[in-house]
């Protein structure tokens, strides 16, 4: 596998573990962060940063994917 | 008339105008109709994609589940995330097959993929059963909202069949261009609609949303975790009904299907980086629902929580363009879903089944007739059985994810054979359609459709290893 693929699924990762397999452990109301229950920042926070995740990954795809491969993007 | 009324037919009358207007210069063929020419550039694109996720029950839904059911609804903002980050990794590749082999359609690439037109054939069957319920429901939710909006004046058998024709004729002269197009009027409604309301509400009843929050706190703490006020939806329900809804969702024939319509595979992974962002309003709409748990509690159809929380809070036209955005954001994905089943029945159906020699000619006019039977099959279904296919609904979602195995293992594993799909793709439906039809979904805390999909990986993966090349 290409190195940029591979940097780009660990990132890809990240929404997954923490919008699926975190839920459990963040699933309280205290403490209440810009008024909203800590669960639904938590979540928000994480949908809000999915973009700029991907967007990382993309770049290091370009970086370090030969793009002569038409692999990589 | 009231200006509510002028508001809501003005608005849907335009929108098919501008649908029709749509395909005037387009010299209608097979490619330019059902994946736009594999022209549409980022803007067309993330619209068209938008314009699918965000239905009627976006609105209606999400906030009555918020309303009703609490925390559990917080799935709906999740799931897309997902699914758009999984779409980063999987639809360019898809892109790249569907250029290079001229794939229109979903059975398109496992009829390519597998090298079976009976796994084509399949695949398009179980797509045209799962889309024609969400179909019904698109017609039904326009139906609804019109009534409720124009305070029971117009009756919704006449709204449903005003948008029907408009939509049924959009489609047949511009194909998925009109769709698109039309997608721009729905967004721009529906965003306005759910600004003025999910950022008016709260501040109207309580000044502001910490304030509204404090007091559901207060008042309620347990609607705000899981599971919320749905005692079977718990943490591990959410959690298997959020992966389950992510895999699933590009596995819809007509979300699949428009990843072709791309201009480059560039578009398509730009656009799968910019599309949480869509997910945000969706907030929005979880605030109109709590406040209403405040403000009106004791609704017995949480649908509702919207739409009367709008009608207690603002003047009656605002009624009106809310009634009009609503109706918008059902033709809209009508109009995709049905152009996708009918491409299904006439492609990969009637042509790959019964008349591999039909030109692309003949399978245009079949398909631009096909979706005048689809579009009347679920106008009669909403119509007069509008309660009997809630577990179709369902059946159908959860049946569609079961494509994802094949999809996927499809692009990244070679080995994968067709023998082993479709045996993976008959188990899941089949333990899905066991568990729903029986009533045991969920079954031990988890979604029944992710119990499918396990059997489905599993047997896929087993075949595959167990058989030689």
């Amino acid at each position: 596998m290409k190195k940029g693929t591979k940097y780009a699924l660990m990132l890809g990762a990240i929404p997954f573990i923490t919008l699926v397999f975190a839920l459990p452990l963040v699933n309280r109301i205290k403490p209440v962060v810009f008024g909203l229950p800590f669960i639904l920042f938590w979540i928000l926070s994480w949908v809000i940063l999915t973009p700029l995740i991907l967007f990382i990954a993309y770049t290091l795809e370009r970086k370090f994917n030969n793009p002569e491969d038409g692999d990589e993007d | 008339m009231s200006t509510a009324l002028l508001i809501i037919f003005g608005v849907i009358i335009f929108s098919g105008l501008v649908g029709i207007y749509a395909g005037r210069n387009l010299k209608m063929n097979l490619e330019n109709w059902t994946v736009g020419g594999r022209k549409f550039g980022i803007i067309l694109i993330w619209l068209l994609m938008a314009g699918e996720i965000y239905t009627t029950f976006t609105f209606l839904g999400a906030s009555g589940w918020a309303y009703s059911k609490g925390a559990p609804s917080f799935y709906i903002l999740i799931y897309g995330a997902l699914a758009y980050t999984l779409s980063f990794f999987i639809l360019p590749k898809l892109w790249r097959i569907g250029k290079k082999y001229g794939l229109h359609t979903q059975p398109d690439y496992f009829i390519h993929r597998y090298n079976s037109r009976l796994l084509g054939v399949l695949v398009a069957l179980i797509g045209v059963f799962s889309i024609v319920p969400y179909l019904q429901l698109q017609l039904q939710g326009l139906g609804f909202i019109v009534k409720v909006a124009s305070n029971g004046t117009v009756r919704s058998e006449l709204a449903i069949l005003i948008s029907f024709v408009l939509t049924c004729v959009f489609v047949y002269t511009s194909g998925l261009r009109g769709a698109a197009w039309v997608s721009v009027i729905k967004d721009t409604l529906m965003i306005a609609a759910v600004c003025v309301v999910g950022f008016g509400v709260p501040l109207i009843y309580f000044g502001s949303y910490s304030k509204m929050l404090e007091v559901l706190m207060e008042k309620m703490p347990e609607h705000l975790v899981f599971p919320g006020a749905a005692p079977h939806m718990g943490v591990w329900w959410v959690m298997s009904t959020i992966l389950l809804t992510s895999l699933g969702f590009y596995m819809w024939p007509h979300v699949f299907g428009s990843a072709f319509s791309a201009k480059s595979d560039k578009v398509i992974k730009r656009n799968a980086i910019i599309m949480p962002f869509y997910q945000i309003p969706i907030l929005l709409i979880f605030m109109v629902g709590f406040t209403a748990v405040l403000v009106i509690p004791g609704l017995e159809n949480g649908d509702l929580a919207f739409l009367s929380l709008v009608n207690k809070t603002y003047p009656s036209w605002f009624m009106g363009f809310i009634g009009a955005a609503g109706a918008v954001t059902a033709m809209v994905p009508a109009a995709i879903l049905v152009l996708f089943a009918s491409t299904l029945l006439s492609k990969n159906v009637y042509k790959a089944g019964f008349d591999p020699g039909a030109d692309d000619e003949k399978v245009m006019r079949l398909s631009r007739f096909m979706v005048i039977v689809i579009m009347t099959v679920s106008l009669i279904f909403a119509l007069f059985m509008p309660n009997e296919l809630v577990n179709l609904l369902i059946l159908g979602y959860d049946g569609v994810c079961q494509f994802f195995p094949g999809v996927v293992f499809g692009l990244f594993w070679k080995r994968a054979s067709k023998s082993a799909v479709m045996a993976g793709l008959l188990a899941g439906i089949v333990m899905v359609g066991v568990l729903i039809l029986s009533g045991n979904d969920p079954f031990l805390g988890l979604n029944a459709g992710f119990i499918g999909l396990i059997l489905n990986v599993v047997v896929t993966v087993a075949i595959t290893l167990v058989k030689k090349k």
